[in-house]
C-alpha cells in the first residue's frame, strides 16, 4: 500500500454567473467537474491540458484557495474541507504553491527578505534574526546570492523571481507543492534551470509535486505520473512513460501528436488536427465532453458519459473505446 | 545624506531612505515641500511671526494698501482690511485654521474611506453592496448641499464644518481604495499570502494596502486642497469659521465687495490658498513617484 499524501475525490468547482436585476444565478462555469486524483508521497504528478480546461482551478481548489463546490479532499488521511480557519492555517505549513507569473506573484513593495520571511512570521517565528538566517539559507538553496535579500522584486529577472517564489514556497518545509505553470512564463533555458532546481529540491527535501502545465515535454521530463484534463475532467491518467508511449484516449493522442519534435530529420507520419474549439464550460456537450471533436466518436459517445476504467495496469482512461482506437504507431 | 556612512552597500539601505532620496531628486516635489514647510511653520509659529494681533482693529488704519503702494507703510506690509486689521497677521493665523481643517477633515475621511474601501474590495458580496450603495447615496447629493445639511443639523462652527467636509469626502476615498483593492486581489501575491496562511488583517493592511497608496496619496493631497476651498465656501455661507476667526476663505468672502476699491484685501488670501494648494499637489505627485518602486530609475 503506497503512502498516499493527498487524495482528491470528485472535486467540483462551479463559478456562478449572475445576471438580471436581482443578480440571480443564471448559469455556472463548470471549471472543474468531478476530478479525482491521488498523489503519493514523494512523487510528481503532472497535470496537463489546454488553457481553460480547469487545471489551475483544480490546483487552487486542493489548497482551498478556491472553495470547491463539492467533493472531498484528504490530506494525510484527514478531510481538510471540514477544517476551520485556524486548523487550515496550521495545515498551510504543509502545502504550498508556486505561481505561473513571477511578476505578479511577488508583492512589488516588499523586499525579498520580507517575501520569503513572511510565511515564517505568520507561522510564529517572531525573531527577525532567526527569520533572516532562514531566508539566507533558502536563498542559498535556490541559488541566489545573499546580497539580494534587501532588494525588491522589480530588480530581478523572471528566472530569479521564480526562484524567489520557490524559496517562499520552501520556507515552511512543506510536504506538497503545487507548481501552477511554474515554468511557463520563462524562456526555455531558464525553464530547464528551474525544473532542475525543482528536481534537486525534491531529492533533497522529499517533496511531492503536483505539476500543472500545458507543456507536454516539460511534464514528461519531471513527472512520475501524468493526468490529462479536458473541459474540467480527467480523461486519462497513467505513469508518464506509459502515457507518452501508448496514449489510450483520443484526446491525449491528439495532444501528443502536436508536440513539436526538435529535430528536422525526424518527421511525424501523421498529425491529428482537432477540429473546432474547446466547447464552452458553461454548457458542455452531453455524453463524453470530447465527442464533438473526436475522430472516432460513435453514437454512444453523445448519449452517455464514459466511466474511467483501468485499461492497463495503472493506466486509466475515460473513453468507451480506449485502447481499441488510435494511431499509437504515429508516436 | 546621513545614512550613507552607516551602510557601505546602497542595496542594503532601508527602502525608506531610497524613497526620501528619490523625492529629493525631484525638483518640483522639493518646491512643493518648501511651500508646505513655510505653510506649516507659519501655522506653528504664528504668534512669533505675525507683526500684529490678527483680531486687533484699528479704525484709523482702514484699507491701508500694501507697502509698495505710494501710500503704503511698513507697519502693515500687506495692508489692512476694512476694519483696519493687519492682513499679513491674519494670513499667518489663517494658515493655522486651514491646516487644522485640512488635516482633520481629510484625515477622518481617509481613515473611514480606506477602511470601508478595504472591506468592500476584499470581502465583496453583501458587505460591498451595502457599503458602496451608502457611498453612492452620499455621492448623489451635491456635496456642498450635504455639508450644509450636516452643519445645519450640528450647528454652525468650525468643528462641525470639518465633520461635514469629512463626511462628504469619505466616498472618494472608499471608491479609490475599493477599486485598487479589487485590482490587487486578482494578483497572485494575494493568493500567495493566503496560501501561507496569513490572516485577512495582514493580507489587507500589510500586503494589499501599500500597493494602493499611489492613488490614495494623490487623492489625499487633492483632498487637502479642496478641503481648504470647501471650508472657504462654508465660511462664506456663514456655516464654517465664525468671525472674527482669521480664515482665508472667510477673508475672501468678506472682502468681495471691496475688490474694485481695495483689491489687496481679497488678493492675498487668494494667493495664500493658491500656494497652499499648489504645494500639496506638487508634493503629492513627487511622493507618488517616490513610493512606487516601478517608477524608479
Amino acid at each position: 500500500m503506497p503512502d498516499i499524501l493527498l487524495e482528491a475525490k470528485n472535486i467540483v468547482k462551479y463559478f456562478p454567473i449572475k445576471g438580471g436585476v436581482f443578480l440571480k444565478e443564471i448559469a455556472a462555469v463548470k471549471a472543474v467537474d468531478g476530478v479525482s486524483l491521488t498523489i503519493e508521497k514523494g512523487e510528481t504528478v503532472g497535470l496537463v491540458g489546454e488553457s481553460g480546461c480547469g487545471k489551475t482551478t483544480f490546483g487552487r481548489a486542493i489548497l482551498r484557495l478556491e472553495e470547491p463546490t463539492s467533493g472531498d479532499i484528504f490530506f494525510e488521511g484527514q478531510s481538510i474541507l471540514t477544517y476551520d480557519k485556524k486548523k487550515m492555517q496550521a495545515l498551510r505549513e504543509s502545502m504550498q504553491i508556486i505561481f505561473q507569473d513571477p511578476f505578479s506573484s511577488l508583492n512589488p513593495r516588499k523586499t525579498v527578505a520580507h517575501i520569503i520571511g513572511e510565511p515564517l512570521l505568520v507561522h510564529g517565528m517572531r525573531s527577525r534574526k532567526k527569520r533572516d538566517a532562514r531566508v539566507l539559507e533558502l536563498l542559498r538553496v535556490v541559488g541566489l546570492r545573499k546580497e539580494n535579500m534587501r532588494r525588491y522584486p522589480h530588480q530581478f529577472s523572471g528566472g530569479q523571481r521564480q526562484r524567489i517564489g520557490v524559496a517562499r514556497a520552501l520556507a515552511l518545509n512543506p510536504k506538497l507543492i503545487v507548481c501552477d505553470e511554474a515554468v511557463s512564463a520563462l524562456d526555455v533555458s531558464i525553464q530547464a534551470q528551474v525544473i532542475n532546481l525543482l528536481k534537486d529540491l525534491q531529492d533533497e527535501f522529499g517533496l511531492t509535486y503536483l505539476f500543472i502545465s500545458h507543456d507536454l515535454s516539460v511534464v514528461e521530463h519531471i513527472s512520475d505520473r501524468v493526468a490529462v484534463m479536458y473541459l474540467g475532467k480527467i480523461v486519462e491518467i497513467a505513469p508518464s512513460k506509459a502515457l507518452y508511449k501508448k496514449p489510450l484516449h483520443p484526446y491525449t493522442q491528439a495532444l501528443l501528436s502536436a508536440v513539436p519534435i526538435p529535430d528536422p530529420a525526424l518527421q511525424r507520419n501523421t498529425r491529428i488536427i482537432l477540429k473546432g474549439d474547446v466547447p464552452s464550460p458553461i454548457d458542455p456537450p452531453p455524453g463524453c465532453s470530447f465527442h464533438p471533436r473526436c475522430l472516432y466518436a460513435k453514437d454512444i459517445c453523445s448519449r452517455s458519459e464514459p466511466k474511467t476504467k483501468e485499461i492497463e495496469k495503472n493506466h486509466f482512461a475515460a473513453c468507451f473505446f480506449a485502447g481499441q482506437v488510435g494511431l499509437t504507431e504515429i508516436l | 545624506m546621513k545614512n550613507k556612512k552607516s551602510h557601505k552597500n546602497p542595496e542594503d539601505r532601508h527602502p525608506f531612505f531610497d524613497q526620501i532620496s528619490q523625492l529629493w531628486r525631484n525638483k518640483t516635489a522639493v518646491l512643493g515641500l518648501v511651500i508646505i514647510t513655510v505653510f506649516i511653520l507659519s501655522a506653528i509659529l504664528a504668534p512669533y511671526l505675525s507683526p500684529h494681533d490678527p483680531l486687533e482693529t484699528a479704525l484709523y488704519d482702514q484699507l491701508k494698501p500694501p507697502v509698495w503702494h505710494a501710500t503704503g507703510t511698513w507697519k502693515n506690509i500687506l495692508g489692512t482690511d476694512d476694519l483696519g486689521r493687519d492682513i499679513l497677521s491674519r494670513l499667518i493665523y489663517g494658515a493655522r485654521v486651514s491646516l487644522v481643517v485640512a488635516v482633520i477633515s481629510v484625515g477622518l475621511a481617509f481613515l473611514c474611506g480606506t477602511l470601508l474601501g478595504c472591506i468592500s474590495g476584499y470581502y465583496k458580496g453583501f458587505r460591498e453592496s451595502i457599503i458602496m450603495r451608502c457611498m453612492d447615496i452620499i455621492l448623489a447629493f451635491p456635496y456642498i448641499l450635504l455639508a450644509i445639511v450636516v452643519v445645519a443639523y450640528l450647528g454652525p462652527s468650525l468643528q462641525n464644518a470639518m465633520i461635514a467636509i469629512a463626511i462628504t469626502y469619505v466616498p472618494r476615498f472608499a471608491r479609490i481604495v475599493r477599486g485598487s483593492v479589487l485590482e490587487e486581489c486578482e494578483k497572485d501575491y494575494v493568493s500567495a499570502a493566503r496560501a501561507i496562511g496569513a490572516r485577512d488583517f495582514r493580507i489587507i493592511f500589510i500586503a494589499i494596502l501599500p500597493n494602493c497608496l499611489g492613488p490614495l496619496i494623490v487623492q489625499t493631497t487633492l483632498g487637502f486642497a479642496s478641503a481648504i476651498l470647501d471650508m472657504a465656501a462654508l465660511s462664506f455661507l456663514g456655516l464654517g469659521a465664525q468671525p472674527p476667526t482669521p480664515e482665508w476663505g472667510a477673508m475672501i468672502a468678506k472682502s468681495r465687495a471691496l475688490i474694485l476699491r481695495a483689491s489687496w484685501v481679497m488678493t492675498f488670501p487668494g494667493l495664500a490658498i493658491l500656494f497652499a494648494v499648489l504645494g500639496f499637489n506638487l508634493l503629492g505627485d513627487g511622493l507618488r513617484d517616490a513610493l512606487d518602486p516601478r517608477l524608479r530609475d
